[in-house]
């Protein structure tokens, strides 16, 4: 998977492993550490003997402008883990990760959020973060507070909103300027029927003028309704890699023979 | 944000930090300045409740400690009052960069930032809580009448040593504490020790012939190279070095740990 030959990917990764050593009790004390190493003579020993979980191994795929991607598997299987390695949070221990043009990340709502702030100060605050210069976002203000439906509301502190409202807030900031990558788990299902059609609506509006989204999700219907294209994980693995409707099947027949047994 | 993402050198990802960092200064000051509404809201006086207490201080210590060391109130008081504010800020500055990383975890792990940006965001609130200060040592010089003269403009390279200073402790400690996590409690006795040793509440030449106490005391230098200037004298030669070499060594401490330990942050926290 070569971006050089292959142009037009905005999303490239190779063979990208991603592995978190777990640190408990004594390796997270300079002290023990200090000590142990002064009576055994050795420094950096341990270092190498430390437990490792593999989060990802061996991950290669890359998306062209336009494509939908999905990840679904169990949980734990690394989709969180993957999304943030595409947004540049986690950078792989080997492997290559590409990208190009503005991400934006929606992982968690409560980013960025000041629950002391009015609605209008945290759209400026969370615009800020998403990398938007103070004349960008004054100037994409009105679409954002029309797209959030939250009218007078945001002159209150977010204290008083519900987690849909903020979810409302959020997606509004993250998508006022169409990003080329926009990577999202979970949290998205929690708005309201209106809001989710409309949230479909903006995102399919966006991902055919040259996006690319990356969706982490436990719904396979809406993964099937939002995405072109599949990505079933398991155990940091891609156990399957192709369109949508192939993949879910896959994994449909997987989930089902597991539970038969 | 970093728009691509090409595997360069250690170094050359370590500069990109930093420059972009720098780039995105609306953003850090704008958080820096939520850190300290936030801390202080819903009080009465804000931020002002740390001018109020550091005046207490100023007033209880220099009133008893010139008694005990049986020197002029009108000397000591702004000597103890230009040197705790100083001291403040370093202090505050050393334990609060151990939560520099760890602290930011919901930002780290949401979204990508120039790791450096998190360390201007602490140093910005710090620097204008020391600023919420200085109206103690106005008062102080303007009630015993020793206004300083010219010579405060020295003040200015002086602190920027000390800011830049701070920068480089913060970065370090910072990126030591995440992956350790008792590095803060060390460093906070460490730092109860530090305020008794050096001379803040205690004038150097009380030393005798043990100067060196002070001389060999790096702190001491980064105190004095503020201090002096603000009591009307310019700071020595030897401060000057001092400073400069502490300087130097922190500066190569800290690239050296970022560069090679930047990607790893977001794995210890």
């Amino acid at each position: 998977m070569n971006v050089d030959a292959n142009g037009n990917a905005l999303i490239s990764l190779e063979q990208v492993k991603v592995s978190f050593p777990v640190y408990q009790g004594g390796s997270r004390s300079l002290k023990k550490r200090v000590l142990f190493h002064g009576s055994a003579g050795r420094i950096g020993r341990d270092a190498s003997d430390q437990m490792v979980v593999e989060a990802l191994q061996d991950v290669s795929f890359a998306l062209k402008v336009g494509e939908r991607l999905a990840l679904i598997g169990s949980n734990g299987a690394g989709k969180t883990t993957l999304l943030r390695a595409i947004a540049g949070i986690y950078e792989p221990t080997q492997g290559l990760v590409i990208t190009r043009g503005r991400v934006s990340p929606m992982f968690d709502i409560s980013v960025g959020i000041d629950a002391d702030l009015s609605g209008f100060d945290n759209i400026r605050l969370r615009a800020l973060l998403l990398g938007l210069s103070a004349a960008e976002i004054e100037q994409r203000l009105p679409e954002i507070v029309e797209f959030t439906e939250l009218g007078d509301y945001l002159e209150m502190p977010l204290r008083t909103y519900s987690a849909g409202m903020m979810l409302r807030l959020s997606f509004a900031v993250a998508t006022c300027f169409a990003p080329e990558i926009l990577l999202m788990d979970e949290w998205i299902l929690s708005g309201d029927a209106h809001f989710m059609s409309k949230a479909e609506t903006r995102i399919r509006n966006f991902v055919d003028r040259a996006s690319v989204m990356v969706l982490a999700s436990h719904n396979l219907d809406l993964c099937r309704r939002w995405c072109s294209l599949g990505i079933w994980l398991e155990r940091g693995n891609i156990r399957a890699f192709g369109p949508i409707d192939s993949v879910v099947q896959q994994y449909q027949a997987y989930v089902a023979a597991v539970d038969a047994r | 944000m970093l728009e691509q993402r090409e595997r360069g050198s250690r170094l050359d990802q370590a500069a990109t930090d930093f420059a972009s960092a720098v780039r995105l200064w609306p953003l850090w000051m704008r958080l820096g300045w939520n850190d300290i509404l936030h801390r202080y809201r819903r009080s009465t006086l804000g931020p002002f409740w740390s001018t109020a207490s550091m005046a207490v201080t100023v007033m209880a210590l220099s009133l008893v400690y010139s008694q005990i060391l049986g020197l002029p109130v009108r000397k000591f008081m702004p000597y103890v009052c230009a040197g705790l504010i100083v001291w403040n800020f370093i202090s505050a500055v050393m334990t609060d960069a151990g939560s520099l990383f760890s602290g930011s975890e919901s930002y780290i792990k949401q979204i990508r930032l120039p790791y450096t940006l998190y360390v201007c965001r602490f140093m910005f609130g710090k620097v204008m809580l020391l600023i919420h200060e200085l109206p103690i040592l106005i008062v102080v010089l303007l009630y015993f009448s020793t206004w300083p003269g010219a010579v405060v403009l020295c003040v200015i390279p002086g602190f920027a040593l000390l800011v830049v200073n701070g920068l480089l402790v913060s970065l370090t400690i910072g990126m030591i504490s995440a992956r350790f996590r008792d590095v803060p409690r060390m460093i906070a006795s460490l730092l109860q020790v530090l305020f008794l040793i050096t001379p803040i509440i205690w004038m150097p030449g009380l030393l005798g012939p043990r100067q060196f106490v002070a001389g060999y005391n790096p702190f001491f230098h980064l105190i004095e190279i503020v201090r002096a200037p603000l009591l009307g004298t310019p700071p020595t030669q030897q401060t000057i070095w001092v400073s400069l070499a502490i300087t130097a060594a922190n500066a190569l401490a800290a690239v050296m740990l970022f560069v090679r330990f930047r990607a790893r942050i977001a794995y210890w926290i």
